[in-house]
């Protein structure tokens, strides 16, 4: 079943490629720069396609199969975008061209960054951020920024609640501040007493996911975020589950001070198996000021007969760039693409479709798995990969045995709260029929957990490989092969 | 659209769920703030939306419609077709970050070997599964060696020719830690020292020497020297590469380098206005459990296959929580994959002539230019594609001018540089025709006694 490594495929003398000899004289090469030898390998062009096309045979992916994956959103990612960003008039322009040529691309950022501050009801937005983890560390780094400004210098702390993703607290430790756990209560909201209790005049902020990783709307989400300004402290909003809130809710209406926003999970640009993301920063009017250098802004206006000028802006307290040039600008192509397909109605559309799905789903699983949060949910719910009668059976049996039905299991273990949680999010763009065929296979699990319990626990048997040694893999520790000795 | 739902489902389905109406199951929204009106455009079909992102684009002017001259950092190289059809793959494009080894061996046997051509392409022992770009890649080096410390070593040495978006993303990304310096590359340090000019700010207080190979002007320095004195005082050397130049160039694990980090932009990844890009990070193997990201190891399944999994998780944030120290997760794993499927499509021969085809035409060009009267180079150390003219007016006016005659001219460098107000770095590379570059020369030129 293994495909052999690029290494193992190489022959020497073998070219991949031909490039033009050089129409100029050749110079000569800088004498003690020389490098003596390129160990790398020799493939021919067919090679190359057969091999990486098998290695995308032993991927799942959503193209593929429903994957289900709590907190992902992994909807599908239509292939429009991929037509959109890959225009040459986009894909092969400079990020340091002067702007008066490359106008198009910053009218789209600017338009765009104007639909994300219209759908989460904030005042202004960067786009420079790569991924929702950086996002979080600019809006770290702001609010930061916003308590020294002020000369507040003993606001340092920061609550985060115990369903966080990882992200949180590690951003929060990386922008030099003290992270305070803050519990869950036993309907899933932020415990509102310890809340209050943590609140003093040393709060920097809160980061909050809402709805959060259970999948539940807090209860008391106002009167959190009233506690946290009348202490002195912001609000930051984790984006990473906003699909549930399009067209349902802005979080800069319910009073976020900023959040960020995932764009390769709420507007459609694909994983791509880890990245590249983007995960543009929205803030209200008193942030504004704080965000990353540069941000792009109208910097002519435009009449009747010319059209504005867009450029560049440097915000007057700026945390400073986060990273090099103007951020994945073509995911911000794609996203901008997926936008104008769908205004206000096919955005509301989408968070109606995916809390719909998911309640859909917890209802046709609730009798079989434990449900420990019994709320209506949005767009992702949490149940208990285990029963009191098979003890040996764990969440990620349950997860490993749903490959063999050809679903990419939930995210598990996660969010930490919950014992051997299951955590599904079935997004929007999945039918009924799927939905139903999903629930039909977690049930038939549920049996099999019960009456063939070997069956979970040997799984997946139908994969390309069957489970891991992971301990092996940490202490051998092989990390990258070579070309073979002569 | 890409909702699925009939009217005749979504009844079945609100019966099963026990609800009259869709909007039934926001009731935990705040009813004073539920279903606010959007005001955005109408919807668009399909067909629109591709004329509406067509005519957004043609308001550009790429370098495909003119010859390009601009470097400085991101470069125009060719990529080919087969590196496009691979990561256009659904089975590539739509997978989720592979936490599931058994249904994601495709990624994780790729970037596996993604590690592998960046570990032998600089020479080190390891290399991490990609940060976002160059910049975020040194802002983790950074990070890492103040880490490493464990806060008893507090100064950073920076080369003041390291790119400035890098020194600006790592002051960024630092900002936090009140105690940690940055030196070395203020406003009156001298751009025309090599790397002996950066040995006497070297002390025991200093975790980390940043330099860049070639340098933000385009220099090839040979830096053993410079590592063996930080490594004699024990301070970490990291080393940021443009990857083209290690097709020719010797490597930075050659000379001693800690970390090499990059940016993988000129490996087959599209310019596109500035990203995604791919933020290479490689390591000697004693420090391997210290670096942020991902890592994928080899080992075997229940079945005695051999396969790939991501090991070292317990460094991440999602294990460590706030004791981890990077935040990342999502990394840029599409263009990692895509500069897998560029370094395997040119193989050891294609990357060596690449590196050379962008020597040869810089030579030129430089040897051209440097004999229009008004112009010079500005240096005689060894450069690799791209290098600074000295010029008779500023960089913008004749910018404007090179525009005219389609050209797209070099980076001004009095902007992040004021001593070099009139300066122009120019880039070259395989795409580069000779009439192009005569072209640039005659539009030079003229410019110069308009």
């Amino acid at each position: 079943m293994s495909e052999p490594t690029i290494y193992d495929l190489s022959s020497p003398g073998r070219k991949g490629i031909r490039f033009p000899e050089p129409d100029v004289p050749r110079a000569e090469l800088p004498e003690g720069f020389v490098r003596k030898d390129l160990p790398m390998p020799e493939l021919g062009e067919l090679d190359v396609v057969r091999h990486f096309t098998n290695l995308s045979h032993l991927n799942y992916s959503i193209d593929g199969g429903y994957y289900p994956l709590g907190s992902c959103t992994m909807k599908y990612n239509p292939k429009i975008n991929e037509e959109t960003a890959r225009f040459t008039g986009f894909a092969a322009t400079h990020p340091f061209q002067p702007i008066e040529t490359v106008q198009g691309n910053l009218a789209l950022m600017f338009q765009l960054g104007e639909w994300l501050k219209e759908i989460t009801g904030f005042a202004g937005v960067t786009l420079q951020p790569a991924a929702g983890a950086q996002g979080e560390l600019v809006g770290v780094l702001i609010m930061r920024a916003y308590h020294f400004s002020r000369e507040d210098c003993k606001r340092t702390r920061v609550l985060i609640p115990d369903s966080a993703h990882g992200t949180n607290p590690a951003t929060s430790a990386m922008s030099g501040l003290e992270v305070v756990p803050i519990p869950s209560d036993s309907r899933g909201n932020i415990d509102l007493e310890a809340l209050k209790t943590a609140c003093d005049d040393t709060l920097a902020g809160l980061m909050l996911t809402n709805p959060n990783t259970l999948g539940l709307f807090d209860e008391n989400l106002l009167e959190v975020i009233e506690t946290v300004h009348a202490a002195g402290g912001l609000v930051y909003g984790d984006g990473a589950n906003l699909n549930a809130l399009l067209g349902v809710a802005r979080p800069g209406d319910l009073g976020f001070d900023l959040m960020h926003i995932n764009l390769h999970k709420t507007f459609s640009t694909p994983h791509g198996g880890g990245g590249p993301g983007s995960g543009p920063v929205c803030v209200a009017s008193h942030l504004i000021d704080y965000l990353p250098d540069p941000v792009v802004s109208i910097i002519e206006t435009g009449d009747d007969e010319l059209p504005p000028l867009y450029g560049f802006v440097k915000p007057a307290k700026t945390i400073g760039r986060i990273k090099g040039f103007h951020g994945h600008f073509g995911m911000h192509v794609r996203a901008y693409t997926y936008i104008a397909m769908h205004g206000a109605e096919g955005l509301r559309d989408i968070a109606e479709s995916a809390v719909l799905n998911a309640n859909y789903l917890l209802a046709c699983l609730r009798d079989t798995y434990p449900l420990p949060y019994d709320r209506t949910c949005m767009h992702e719910f949490v149940l208990e990969g285990r029963w009191p009668g098979v003890p040996d059976v764990h969440a990620l049996d349950i997860a490993k045995r749903l490959m063999d039905y050809n679903f990419h299991p939930p995210t598990n273990y996660f969010p930490l709260i919950v014992h051997e949680a299951l955590m599904i999010e079935p997004t929007e763009t999945e039918s009924k029929q799927t939905l139903d065929e999903f629930a039909h296979a977690l049930k038939k699990i549920a049996e099999e957990a019960h009456h063939q319990p070997e069956l979970l626990k040997e799984a997946p048997h139908k994969t390309p490989v069957g489970r891991l040694d992971e301990v092996k893999a940490a202490r051998d520790l092989v990390l990258c092969c070579w070309l073979p000795e002569d | 659209m890409f909702t699925p739902h009939t009217e005749a489902d979504r009844k079945a389905m609100l019966e099963i769920i026990g609800a009259e109406s869709v909007e039934d199951l926001f009731q935990d929204v705040p009813s004073s703030h539920r279903f606010p009106k959007l005001n955005l455009p109408p919807a668009l079909t399909e067909m629109e939306a591709m004329v509406e992102l067509q005519d957004i684009s043609l308001a550009n002017e790429s370098a495909r419609d003119l010859a390009c001259f601009l470097g400085a950092g991101a470069y125009n190289h060719y990529s080919p077709a087969v590196v496009d059809a691979i990561i256009r793959r659904g089975e590539f494009l739509t997978a989720y970050t592979p936490y599931q080894p058994e249904v994601s061996q495709g990624t994780l046997q790729s970037i596996f070997e993604y590690q592998s051509l960046v570990a032998n392409l600089t020479g080190m022992d390891v290399s991490n599964a990609s940060h976002y770009d160059g910049a975020t890649a040194t802002a983790e080096a950074l990070i890492m060696a103040y880490s490493n410390f464990r806060g008893k070593r507090t100064r950073v040495v920076f080369s003041p020719a390291v790119h400035p978006h890098y020194r600006a993303t790592a002051r960024t990304y630092t900002q936090g830690y009140d105690d940690l310096e940055i030196t070395g590359d203020g406003p009156d340090a001298d751009l025309d020292a090599g790397p002996e000019a950066l040995l006497p700010l070297i002390d025991t207080t200093t975790c980390l020497v940043m330099v860049q190979y070639p340098d933000f002007f385009g220099r090839i320095y040979d830096y053993t020297q410079l590592i063996q004195h930080a490594h004699s005082v024990g301070a970490l050397v990291a080393v940021a590469v443009n990857p083209t130049a290690l097709g020719l160039l010797r490597t930075p694990g050659e000379m001693g380098a800690d970390v090499v980090v990059g940016e993988g932009q000129p490996l087959g990844i599209p310019l596109m206005y500035g990203g995604p890009y791919l933020g290479l990070f490689a390591t000697r193997k004693d420090l391997v459990r210290k670096i942020a990201g991902r890592l994928v190891g080899e080992t075997l399944d229940n079945r005695g296959n051999k396969a790939y999994v991501l090991t070292l998780t317990a460094r991440e944030q999602h294990i460590r929580r706030e004791r981890a120290t990077s935040n990342i997760c999502t990394n840029v794993a599409l263009i990692a994959l895509a500069s897998t499927v560029y370094m395997t499509s040119l193989g050891k021969q294609g990357m060596r002539q690449v590196a050379e085809l962008c020597y040869h035409k810089a030579h030129y060009a430089a040897q051209k230019i440097d004999a229009i009267p008004g112009y010079s180079l500005c240096t005689d150390v060894p450069f690799f594609h791209e290098f600074m003219v000295c010029c008779p007016r500023p960089v913008s006016e004749i910018n404007n001018h090179l525009l005219e005659h389609g050209i797209l001219g070099g980076y001004d460098l009095g902007a992040d540089y004021p001593q070099l107000s009139n300066h122009m770095l120019v880039a070259f590379t395989e795409m580069n025709t000779r009439e192009e570059i005569d072209a640039l020369c005659e539009a030079l030129e003229e410019v110069s006694h308009v």
